[in-house]
């Protein structure tokens, strides 16, 4: 009973909450940088605004493409929330950022272009870290299924910490945060102007962004599963955690410029090699 | 009992058919009526097979006749290969062919061999007879209106297509003897038939490049036979017998090692893999028939045979090292390729890589793992390998590149393009479910490598794979509509794999339960349901919805209304979306391109180092078995 | 409803600026007139803009830009022409190869003078086109 009320609660909610976070992301950056920042509630004044938009396009496969990107994160963020396979949730997530893929070099234009060819290139630099955390939980915690992971006597974390080092990094890439944020980015104005979204207007665009609402919530679910084990008092430690953990990364985004996609595949690759490997290894071999 | 010889000789006697006759058309019939005959029969045998109660057959102790037979076609092929390496210049080939031929005659004459019998019918030949009858039957059917594309639009080449189609179905032929064989010196027989014919294939036009190409696959194909040659003798002298089952209880690690390597060198393993990418040059069915559908696929079923000897031994090891290895190399060098073909063909390796790799840990998961991933890799990439041939007879170009925007020129050849590409890697299609129990069973089996050569090579598959759906998706009206030059028996064949591609992914946990746990049962004597029933059945649930969120999605965003612009080019769009202006005021082609990262990424900076690596594992292999063997 | 107005992101052009205005735009997103702090976004592309700041007059090959940049904005969108050269031409008005302001090749919502444009009037005239925003919307309804 309590998976079906976890997994309604995700998809009712992860969008609320996820711009939420948003939120107060933008609100930090801004006093980092010694602005007084935008209001809290300003991602749902965005997404309202968006909604209420012209529909424009530049072809007519664009807006189905982003709403089978919508789907399918919550889809994967749906199976860990319910409690099922986390490996196969990983997967759903890539084949979601294809779609998302897909719907920019639909649109056949030069900046769009761009942007996909580097979010495909941050999806290589990703991919490992993403199968081996999978593994390495299975090895900590003898399963995949995450209701038998968040049921163990200690938490995952103590088994895994150079994964979870390996987590931060390319959570950083996933929320599209600087240094790793080649291929679209929150900031205003880039060199590829709004790289993979540049096509995508008012609805489209807002459709995207619910879209990463549902992935931020199932990348810090992912963070909080590294800690929630039996006891009922780790819940808020899963939780303090993935706030500590967003705050880290917003720390990074102001800190840190742009890499080209050189570094960044030489270092998720690297990081992942060290840290990943080396911890998957000393899993096997205890 | 009539149904095994049946099956070997209606695609040779439909083969003759096929050479003699000179008139296209009665050919094209001729060839239809053998693929309907030939899966007719394979259905019949199964079907047999099944009501008698699916027990393995073990059929012919007495076969002095066809063994003569054998000889003298082998003696016939060892002078054709000696004879075509001295007319090309390559003498020291023939060496190969007269050491293993004459080694495989003494052992036949003087080695007292027990008695025995020579076919095995069990339910892993059985399937391997399915796929080689439907998919190969499908590309029999495909090639017919192919060649005749081919040759309109290669007019220097002359036209030999009656020998190209009888070669194909003598190779089916081969095939089916091949797997259904228990005897090692009848597989064998088939083995070099096959290297052969592969040759012969990949020499078709008979260009400088494509004769290169077809002695390179021939001669590290007669590097595998050798293998084999070695193994029929070691084990002759050993236990008198050459039955395959008695090599696998045997567990002898020598005669073991030579037969691995000549499933590596079939199967075009690092670091024999160049033979398969050189063999792209041959005219499209046969890079689908022979270089991914089946005949390679003939290494990978030998060694699968083998995968309960592999377990856990240095042999076993090192065969699972040398996939994975492969399946991360190759999978990374694809990435530079804009040819699709060579996509394909790095492609092809690296699946296979995988499936070695699987075979080669040798214990019930991976080899469930193995058998599904050998299945789906037939069917999808036999389709690809189609469409792209039909895409290259309409459109004049298999450059990847030139695909741009090929859902608008092409339609019908993009979607199974798509359905094809969807089905390499994608989750929840098949190959993906088969990558996640192998991952599941390299954790299990404690071997870190191979971990982490699959993470890496499932980054780096899905980078190629992208990079190529984006390419035909991509939303551009040409200026020149391209007539669409493909047959109606080619878009019949394209479409039927593409319904079972889809019905198979649908159908997963009943050819899980019916076909795949048998085999596992039958060769290792246990099984154990490696995905539970539940498990199973969400995956269904996951294809049906990547089948029908898009669609629905279709149907949904059809109604909004939507105002049409020009994309965005800094304000300088002419319009049409493919030209702008630039600074001199002038209108200017737009040109979008792919990464290929050649310099990170390439064939020149990646496959010697990699084959050094590959080739001194084996040979510090071999020096240890020997060294075992002698001490 | 007037939550329109909370999230106006703009686009901004150089039709032919000098650049003093540019950098006087620029200065507003800086931290001590900090522009996101209305929820304005400078976000470089018309297809997530609703308003279209202009700098400088119009000229002979940008006249094009404009007029294709406006068409990818969608529905309800404001134009701002910032500084006296987008307002009217300024000093370059009787150039040869000059226009003369933007509303010479496309509707302009809001002027902002100045030679250049201080931030604080082209805070002021953004804000003020937001106001439009709304009624623009409400105009579309009624059409």
């Amino acid at each position: 009973m309590n998976r079906y009320i976890s997994l309604i609660l995700y998809l009712l909610l992860a969008p609320f909450i996820g711009a939420f976070l948003d939120g107060i992301d933008r609100k930090i950056t801004a006093r980092m940088q010694g602005r007084k920042g935008p209001s809290i509630w300003q991602p749902f004044y965005d997404l309202y605004k968006l909604f209420s938009k012209q529909m424009i396009a530049v072809n007519s496969v664009q807006l189905l493409l982003n709403c089978s990107y919508l789907i399918f994160l919550a889809i994967a963020g749906g199976m860990v929330f319910f409690g099922t396979d986390i490996l196969m949730s990983l997967f759903i997530l890539s084949t979601a950022d294809m779609f998302l893929i897909l719907a920019a070099s639909s649109d056949s234009s030069p900046f769009s272009n761009i942007g996909a060819s580097r979010e495909m290139m941050q999806m290589m630099s990703y991919e490992p870290m993403t199968l081996l955390i999978a593994v390495g939980f299975y090895l900590a915690t003898g399963s995949f299924r995450v209701d038998e992971i968040i049921a163990q006597n200690s938490a995952a974390f103590w088994m895994m910490p150079g994964l979870f080092v390996g987590y931060i990094l390319i959570m950083a890439i996933k929320l599209r945060k600087s240094p790793f944020d080649l291929s679209t980015s929150h900031h205003a104005h880039q060199e590829v102007v709004k790289g993979i979204t540049t096509e995508m207007s008012g609805p489209t665009l807002a459709i995207m962004e619910i879209g990463e609402y549902y992935e931020k919530m199932l990348l810090l679910a992912v963070v909080a599963l590294f800690f929630i084990h039996g006891e009922p008092w780790s819940w808020i430690i899963g939780i303090l955690a993935c706030l500590a953990v967003y705050f880290i990364e917003i720390l990074i985004d102001n800190i840190s410029a742009r890499v080209n996609w050189r570094k960044l595949l030489d270092i998720c690759w690297l990081i992942t090699l060290l840290c990943g490997g080396i911890n998957v290894l000393i899993l096997m071999l205890i | 009992m009539y149904l095994i010889p049946a099956l070997t000789l209606i695609p040779f006697i439909g083969a003759i058919l096929i050479f003699l006759d000179s008139n296209s058309k009665r050919r094209g019939y001729v060839i239809y009526g053998t693929v309907a005959l030939m899966m007719l029969c394979c259905f019949l045998l199964v079907g047999q097979w099944i009501l008698q109660g699916a027990k393995p057959w073990h059929l012919y102790p007495q076969t002095g006749f066809i063994d003569l037979l054998m000889q003298v076609i082998e003696v016939f092929l060892m002078i054709f290969i000696v004879y075509k390496s001295f007319k090309h210049k390559k003498r020291w080939i023939s060496l190969l062919a007269i050491s293993q031929t004459v080694l495989t005659l003494w052992v036949e004459h003087s080695i007292p061999l027990v008695e025995s019998t020579h076919t095995t019918v069990d339910s892993l030949a059985l399937l391997m007879c399915i796929l080689c009858s439907v998919v190969g039957g499908l590309i029999g059917v495909y090639s017919v209106g192919y060649m005749k594309s081919y040759h309109e639009n290669h007019r220097g080449i002359i036209d030999r297509s009656n020998t190209f189609l009888a070669l194909l179905f003598v190779f089916m032929a081969a095939m089916f003897g091949l797997v259904l064989s228990s005897n090692l010196i009848w597989m064998y027989f088939f083995w070099e038939v096959t290297s052969v014919i592969s040759f012969l294939l990949i020499g078709y036009t008979q260009t400088d490049e494509a004769i290169d190409n077809s002695f390179k696959a021939l001669w590290m194909n007669l590097l595998g036979g050798i293998g084999f040659a070695v193994a029929i003798w070691l084990c002759a002298m050993q236990n008198h017998s050459v039955q395959m089952q008695d090599i696998v209880s045997g567990g002898n690690t020598m005669i073991i090692g030579m037969l691995c390597l000549a499933g590596l060198t079939k199967s075009a393993q690092l670091p024999f893999s160049t033979w398969l990418f050189g063999a792209m040059v041959a005219p499209t069915p046969s890079s689908a028939l022979l270089h991914s559908a089946t005949m390679v696929k003939a290494g990978v079923y030998l060694l699968i045979r083998l995968a309960p000897a592999l377990y856990g031994n240095l042999c076993g090891m090192v065969v699972a090292f040398i996939g994975g290895f492969t399946f991360i190399t190759t999978s990374m060098m694809a990435i530079a390729q804009n040819d699709a073909k060579k996509v394909l063909a790095f492609s092809t390796i690296s699946n296979l890589g995988l499936i070695v790799a699987c075979a080669g840990i040798g214990v019930e998961q991976t080899v469930w793992a193995a058998i599904f991933l050998m299945i789906f890799h037939s069917v999808s990439k036999s389709m690809l390998f189609e469409s792209v041939g039909a895409t290259e007879n309409s459109i004049g170009s298999r450059d990847i590149e030139h695909m741009h925007g090929l859902i608008l020129r092409l339609p019908k050849l993009a979607y199974i393009m798509g359905i094809g590409i969807a089905g390499m890697y994608l989750a929840p299609f098949g190959m993906l479910i088969s990558k996640w129990v192998a991952l599941k069973a390299f954790v299990d089996s404690g071997n870190v490598l191979l971990v982490i050569f699959i993470a890496f090579g499932s980054a780096s598959t899905m980078f190629y794979w992208t990079k190529w759906l984006g390419k035909l998706i991509a939303m551009h009206k040409p200026n020149t509509p391209d007539h669409d030059a493909t047959r109606k028996d080619e878009y019949f064949s394209m479409g039927v794999l593409g319904v079972i591609m889809i019905l198979l992914c649908l159908l997963f946990p009943l050819l899980a339960g019916f076909v795949v746990n048998p085999i596992v049962l039958s060769l290792f004597g246990a099984t154990q349901d490696v995905l539970s029933m539940s498990e199973l059945t969400t995956m269904v649930i996951m294809v049906c919805s990547v089948l029908l969120v898009p669609s629905m999605m279709f149907l949904i965003t059809r109604m909004a209304p939507r105002d049409y612009v020009p994309t965005y080019m800094n304000g300088v769009n002419v319009g049409d979306n493919s030209h702008f202006i630039d600074s001199m005021g002038e209108s200017k082609k737009l040109y979008l391109s792919n990464w290929y990262l050649r310099f990170e990424f390439g064939r020149r900076r990646l496959l010697r180092p990699s084959q050094i690596v590959a080739a001194s594992v084996l040979i510090v292999t071999f020096a240890i078995l020997l060294g075992g063997a002698i001490g | 409803m007037d939550r329109l107005k909370k999230s106006p992101w703009m686009l901004h052009y150089d039709a032919s600026s000098c650049n003093g205005c540019d950098i006087e735009v620029l200065a507003c997103t800086m931290p001590r007139f900090d522009l996101e702090r209305f929820g304005i976004i400078n976000t470089g592309n018309p297809f997530h803009a609703d308003i279209l700041l202009i700098t400088g007059g119009v000229n002979h090959q940008s006249a094009q830009v404009v007029k294709q940049i406006y068409s990818q904005m969608p529905n309800p969108k404001v134009v701002v022409a910032v500084g006296i050269c987008a307002c009217s031409g300024g000093i370059f008005k009787d150039c040869y190869n000059i226009y003369g302001g933007v509303d010479t090749v496309i509707p302009v919502d809001v002027y902002v003078p100045g030679c250049a444009a201080r931030p604080q009037s082209i805070i002021d005239g953004v804000l003020q086109a937001v106001e439009l925003l709304e009624k623009k919307k409400e105009e579309a309804h009624h059409e």
